[in-house]
């Protein structure tokens, strides 16, 4: 019996340890390019250490395209979404949770199907409304929607959360002659931090990583994202992969800081909708 | 008399002013309720529900972005149909083929992955999640020039380490068979959110079952059988139907690895209509391609939403 759960523990490690391998190894790889010479990256078979290690390659990339200034427009972008994104998003979700309204539920249902709407239906006329107003090649396009209720997603997550708040404390609010602003500001939302803290991640995540939009929206060059730069880079300089990976790298360290530092809510996240989807 | 009328006219006003009271704060429910949403009712108005029927509209006339509108009645679709815009049916061919390769594969090697983590005897599955969800926060862009250098046929890993272990080598996303696998394999590294929201479910199946089966003498073929699998069909239907929708509309691999190439081997639909419309500036054709896309997807879910009646179990008898 012993000697079975260990030959059952030495398959699922094996198995476990292989896929752990197939998740890291892209990462790993795409580092150990960012500090090697142009001549050891292409030798084969591959070697893994860099030598000679250039860290060089990182103020190469970086100065060969403004990505100083890329990673200020994302920033701007982000908080202005993440702004957005929050206030709107927690109100909306009070309302659907704990007010009733006639039309209530069917603009509730009309929300959750606009999830599965493909963004491509809305894009041509979206894009045409933002040329007409003289807002193409602006951050508006990128950072205004998600003031207008921040994402059925992240409402849906949180009138979720709010549910679970119990309802006897608005109640005994509303008693003391509290408006429904005060109950929001004052009871459910210092309550909700931990679903805020999930969509703030989520936000910024979705942003930070977005392709298309700054695509369709933004031209000039000092108004690019870093994603959009990135792009850019490997247009120009497409063969010079230790340098392509180089700006990769530098992509990508943001997201995983913030991933590190919040993973827990992140899968509070997606446990808190994932399972009620 | 008197004093019954009296008594049943206070009992009126008293239902009288219980009514009013009650109006007073369900009017107030209402106005705070509307007004809270407002953002939201705006937000689908303007951003949701008034530009697809102003894609609708667009899909019948031949806008290019700076000539007068003129509607052309079906023209747009006729044209696409009849095969005259040679690329639709093929990158139609290309999605479907990436969606039935991807999905059902991604679906597979998360619940693996998802069943292995939640298995007592393994230690770290903390630092093993976290290993799996990585990859899926890696901006797409990034994942791109990862996977285009690791796939290089030259000088890429993946190359190096079939030839190391004597396999044969292939062409990957440089040849028409191959790009679409090669693409699914680099769809299946972003694995990792599913995995999480299935191991969620899993480690949400009360335990009581399973050892409702251990009395009734069941293995553990029997305990993943008539429990776990039961369990998990609501959560294998929500992935299924948002990994459906989210392959239909891939873009940024095609768009940054291959260009839609070789020879439009990778002609995603997606990238197909984003070059249509501001690559040439096809405004009208390109809402009839977005409007297919609608009803392709609004089709694809009706179906299964159906076909989920049979298959899929529902604690509550439905949600």
């Amino acid at each position: 019996m012993k000697r079975r759960i260990l030959i059952k523990k030495i398959i699922l490690y094996t198995i476990l340890i292989i896929g752990a391998g197939f998740c890291l190894m892209p990462l790993v790889w795409l580092v150990r390019s960012s500090f090697m010479t142009t001549g050891q990256i292409f030798v084969t078979p591959p070697v893994w250490i860099p030598k000679p290690f250039k860290p060089e390659n990182y103020k190469l990339a970086m100065t060969a395209l403004p990505f100083g200034r890329y990673f200020l427009n994302t920033i701007i972008i982000t908080a202005g979404n993440l702004a957005g994104v929050l206030i709107s998003s927690s109100i909306c979700a009070y309302s659907f949770a704990r007010l009733r309204w006639r039309g209530r539920n069917i603009v509730f249902a009309v929300l959750m199907a606009s999830m599965m709407l493909p963004s491509a239906v809305t894009l041509i006329p979206t894009f045409i409304g933002w040329r007409m107003l003289g807002l193409i090649d602006t951050f508006f396009p990128l950072i205004l929607p998600a003031w207008f209720g921040g994402g059925a997603f992240n409402i849906f997550l949180l009138r979720q959360f709010y549910m679970g708040i119990p309802k006897e404390l608005d109640e005994a609010a509303l008693m003391d002659g509290a408006t429904h602003f005060q109950i929001f500001t004052r009871i459910i939302l210092p309550l909700s931090k931990p679903a805020l803290i999930v969509v703030g991640l989520f936000t910024f995540l979705n942003t930070w990583n977005d392709f298309f939009n700054p695509l369709i929206y933004l031209n000039s060059n000092k108004n690019f994202t870093v994603a959009l730069g990135l792009q850019s880079f490997q247009s120009m300089y497409g063969t010079q992969w230790n340098l392509l990976m180089a700006a990769s790298t530098v992509v990508v360290i943001p997201v995983i800081i913030v991933f590190l530092i919040g993973q827990k809510y992140f899968i509070e996240g997606i446990t808190l909708t994932g399972i009620k989807g | 008399m008197i004093l019954k009328h009296t008594k049943k006219g206070a009992t009126v006003e008293k239902l009288k002013h219980k009514i009013k009271t009650g109006s007073s704060i369900h009017k107030r429910e209402t106005y705070f309720g509307v007004l809270f949403a407002l953002p939201v009712i705006l937000g689908l108005i303007i951003f949701t529900i008034g530009p697809m029927i102003a894609s609708l509209v667009l899909s019948f006339t031949n806008y290019r972005g700076t000539n007068a509108i003129e509607f052309i009645g079906f023209h747009n679709y006729i044209r696409l149909f009849n095969g005259e815009d040679v690329f639709f049916y093929k990158s139609l061919k290309v999605t479907f083929y990436y969606v039935i390769l991807s999905v059902p594969l991604s679906l597979l090697s998360a619940f693996l992955v998802a069943l292995l983590l939640n298995q007592d005897v393994i230690k770290g599955k903390a630092l093993f999640r976290t290993i799996y969800y990585l990859p899926s926060i890696i901006p797409a862009v990034a994942t791109s020039m990862i996977w285009m250098w690791l796939f290089n046929p030259d000088l890429g890993l993946i190359n190096a380490a079939l030839s190391f272990l004597r396999l044969p080598t292939s062409n990957w996303i440089y040849a028409e068979k191959t790009v679409i696998p090669s693409l699914v394999i680099m769809s299946l590294w972003s694995v990792g959110s599913t995995m999480v929201i299935f191991l969620a479910g899993l480690q949400s199946v009360p335990r009581s079952l399973y050892e409702a089966v251990v009395v009734d003498g069941g293995n553990v073929l029997h305990k993943f059988w008539y429990v776990t699998v039961p369990m998990m069909t609501p959560i294998i239907f929500f992935n299924l139907i948002m990994g459906c929708i989210g392959a239909f509309q891939a873009f940024t691999a095609a768009f940054i690895i291959t260009e839609g190439g070789p020879n439009n081997a990778s002609l995603f639909y997606n990238y197909y209509l984003y070059r249509e419309a501001f690559q040439f500036g096809q405004m009208g054709h390109a809402s009839a391609i977005a409007w297919i896309l609608f009803v392709i997807l609004v089709s694809i879910t009706a179906v299964f939403f159906k076909w989920q009646k049979s298959w899929v179990y529902y604690e509550s008898g439905g949600q």
